[in-house]
């Protein structure tokens, strides 16, 4: 379950403390926008120090690095990837080859460390246009990409236009980003809302995002999770239909009927696969408190 | 016909109401920090060269540091109150008094002056508002705080009320809160307090985000408890995650339609919205935190006022505390025995006090800590409190960022919370949790002599707080 990812600064010591109880199912560690090239190496090491030594329990890990066209990207890799977190954000991808040599750099760092091949997943930030109309192949690039992400911040000021609320000018994008992501049976999730006061406008864009068919968003603000999990979060009236699917099955097999149906409609395997991911998600989200 | 009640100065004041050494002067905290009122009357009695006095003051915040001169030069001897912050704390925690304060509740302060065990001879009521016969109120006047709850139980029982106002109006005051047949004499004043100190301009929500974690898992705790229904009462503070989980509440309230009954105690804009929005019938308030719960009591007649009796008492036969469902409150320490700790603070000093806290715990069905897991490097669950203000057996649950832990004595509450799916966690797991992270602090040592005594709502002695060790 990704229902949303909360952006935090990786040189911020007190926020990293308390990480992983803001309700966010993923946390990107940031070592790249978020942190000024004088702060690169420190920002590095207490990342680094925060994964070995705070045991984060409740989220997902990810951890954004700096561009291949900078001197930090190894670096990062190399204090990072000994920690096993779940994925690496690469940022500004363009291409498939541009995944392969970050792919190619940490199977040699499992190597060193005696992980297993593939341990740690990517998920790439796509923030320029050649990498929208790249994004079928770069999810296809390699097996540790199993998600995208949009970010339209970067996208806009390569498209020569200016970000909106409205979002009218990434239209085509975040469409392109979910059809390719789907098209190769991966995750795929939006940019963040940048306006941290304006509620009702984050509800709407997440609303839009889920109805484009986007697993889940980025955040930038602790204060934006719990309502783009609201979102992103089965209905009351989905878990009510999903444990209805489920008795129908357990029904069924007790009866030792082989077709199954619930309310005159058939229930096939996408519809039980529905259900039990929405079961799933109903019990890991804390009684709605996340 | 009797005399006039109309004084022309504090000092004639002391003089007509015959304070004398060994005597005890009461005030109460309305003011606040901005409180003009008790520094007044203090210098003037040290002026007159009266000594070895008993303050007993519902509350002493910054704005009193000029107690310590009047404690060192033997002015006052001895202080009962209910909290304590600021410089004056500190100089008591480093011991600078002989007779160790008496700290009391909100509600066993009024029961220990009522009934007789904690006498006043003379009570110096501040009051934004009154007329020249000592009618009295809180809701009007250049210095308004709105409720002056703690000032009732002082006027009803000392042996001779005076009134200090910075805005005398004509006889009747109509809307008045404590009626003349108490009160003695009257002073008018330039100023009675700095508005600035008395409230804030409003009130807002933490935005800190573990405070507001905190709130929502508060505020979905009280949704799973089983005692949010239609008649609900409920109590929380002003600050931090306490009024983030009113906001949160206020959402699941509205949502479900449900109508509370009434919100009780220090009252904030957030409470007056609730009130506003139908989320509940009533506002029993015997203190008012900010310019919005003041226009409230003010106009709104669904805005009570009730006194610190009426609030929190044990004495009487009822209070608005043994009605309440659910109170909201904070802790600097609690221990893995549910013990609260609102009196000191990580170093020893005397930093706050009990308020309202053991009393509404007492009677609330659901008394509930919110607080951070670790502060300052600290963590907030220890094995054992350095003072106890709060007994745990009425603490129900702890609420922090990283888990709920429910107190062992509520295991039908803790299925409950279970059933509903939120992170219910042993509080020694918390404990260990915290410590992973911050270390086991040493303990704080303190020396021998005794500088306070915490007394329970019941009067009972419950803890000594001891002097802190100087360098």
């Amino acid at each position: 379950m990704r229902r949303t990812m909360l952006f935090l600064p990786g040189n911020s010591p007190a926020i990293l403390l308390n990480a992983d109880t803001l309700g966010s199912d993923s946390i990107i560690l940031d070592l790249e926008d978020a942190v000024s090239p004088t702060e690169k190496d420190s920002a590095r090491i207490l990342v680094r120090n925060a994964l070995k030594y705070l045991g984060y329990k409740n989220c997902e890990i990810i951890v954004r690095i700096n561009p291949l066209d900078t001197d930090y990207w190894k670096k990062d890799l190399d204090e990072i990837i000994p920690l096993k977190p779940d994925m690496i954000m690469p940022t500004k991808v363009s291409d498939a080859d541009y995944v392969l040599t970050i792919d190619k750099y940490i199977s040699e760092l499992e190597e060193k460390y005696g992980m297993e091949q593939g341990t740690v997943k990517l998920i790439p930030l796509i923030e320029t246009t050649l990498g929208i109309e790249n994004a079928f192949n770069i999810a296809k690039s390699c097996p540790r990409v199993t998600a995208m992400f949009l970010g339209g911040e970067d996208l806009t000021a390569d498209l020569h236009c200016k970000r909106t609320k409205e979002s009218n000018e990434i239209f085509y994008s975040r469409c392109r980003m979910v059809c390719a992501a789907r098209a190769a049976g991966i995750e795929v999730y939006d940019t963040p809302f940048t306006d941290v006061d304006d509620d009702e406008g984050l509800v709407k864009d997440a609303q839009f995002a889920k109805s484009l068919g986007f697993s889940g968003k980025a955040s930038i603000s602790p204060r934006h999770v719990h309502a783009i999990n609201e979102v992103f979060s089965p209905t009351e009236a989905e878990i009510e239909h999903a444990h209805a699917v489920m008795e129908a099955i357990e029904t069924a097999k007790a009866q030792g009927r082989g077709v199954i149906s619930l309310n005159g409609k058939m229930i096939d395997a996408p519809i039980v696969s529905r259900a039990k991911q929405v079961l799933e998600m109903a019990a890991a989200i804390n009684g709605g408190a996340n | 016909m009797k005399e006039n009640k109309l004084i022309s100065s504090v000092k004639e004041a002391i003089t007509a109401a015959g304070v004398k050494d060994g005597m005890t002067l009461s005030f109460h905290h309305h003011l606040r920090n901005g409180d003009y009122v008790l520094n007044m009357v203090m210098e003037a009695v040290a002026e007159l060269g009266i000594k070895n006095l008993k303050l007993n003051v519902s509350s002493i915040f910054e704005c009193h540091k000029p107690l310590i001169e009047h404690i060192k030069n033997g002015v006052v001897t001895e202080i009962e109150t209910d909290y304590m912050s600021g410089s004056v704390g500190k100089a008591i925690s480093e011991g600078i008094m002989e007779k160790p304060v008496i700290f009391r509740s909100h509600g066993g302060r009024p029961d220990a002056i009522l009934s007789g065990e904690s006498p006043i001879d003379v009570a110096f009521v501040a009051a934004p508002t009154a007329d020249p016969m000592g009618n009295c109120s809180g809701k009007y006047g250049p210095s308004a705080c709105g409720s002056i709850g703690y000032a009732f139980p002082d006027a009803m029982a000392a042996k001779k009320v005076v009134v200090i106002t910075d805005n005398l109006v004509p006889y009747p005051l109509v809307d008045y809160s404590i009626e003349e047949t108490y009160v003695d004499y009257v002073v008018k004043v330039d100023k009675i307090g700095d508005p600035s100190g008395i409230v804030s301009g409003t009130t807002k929500i933490t935005r800190d985000p573990v405070g507001l974690m905190i709130a929502r898992y508060a505020a979905k705790v009280i949704e799973h408890s089983g005692l949010l229904k239609d008649g609900f009462a409920f109590q929380t503070g002003a600050g931090g995650a306490s009024l983030a989980a009113a906001k949160f509440l206020k959402e699941i309230m509205l949502e479900k339609g449900i109508k509370g009954s009434y919100a009780l105690g220090g009252i904030t804009s957030y409470l007056v919205d609730m009130l506003n929005e139908g989320c509940f019938e009533a506002l029993m308030d015997v203190q008012c935190f900010d310019l919005g719960a003041i226009e409230s009591i003010r106009t709104n007649p669904k805005h009570m006022e009730v006194s610190a009796q009426r609030y929190a008492s044990n004495y009487y036969k009822s209070s608005c505390v043994d009605s309440l469902d659910v109170v909201i409150l904070g802790a600097t320490q609690i221990d893995t025995d549910f013990n609260v700790n609102v009196h000191t603070d990580s170093n020893g000093y005397i930093m706050g006090g009990s308020g309202g806290h053991s009393d509404t715990a007492a009677g609330a069905k659901l008394a509930m800590i919110v607080a951070p897991l670790s502060r300052a490097r600290l963590s907030i669950v220890v094995d054992k409190v350095l003072t106890v203000s709060t007994p745990g057996k009425t603490i129900d649950v702890l609420v922090t960022q990283r888990g709920i832990a429910v107190n062992p004595n509520r295991p039908e509450l803790k299925e409950r919370l279970v059933k509903a799916g939120l992170p219910i966690v042993d509080i020694h797991d918390l404990k260990k949790m915290a410590e992973e992270i911050t270390g086991v602090a040493e303990p704080i040592k303190t020396g021998d002599k005794v500088v306070a005594k915490v007394m329970y709502r019941d009067g009972t002695c419950i803890d000594e707080i001891k002097n802190v060790i100087t360098k």
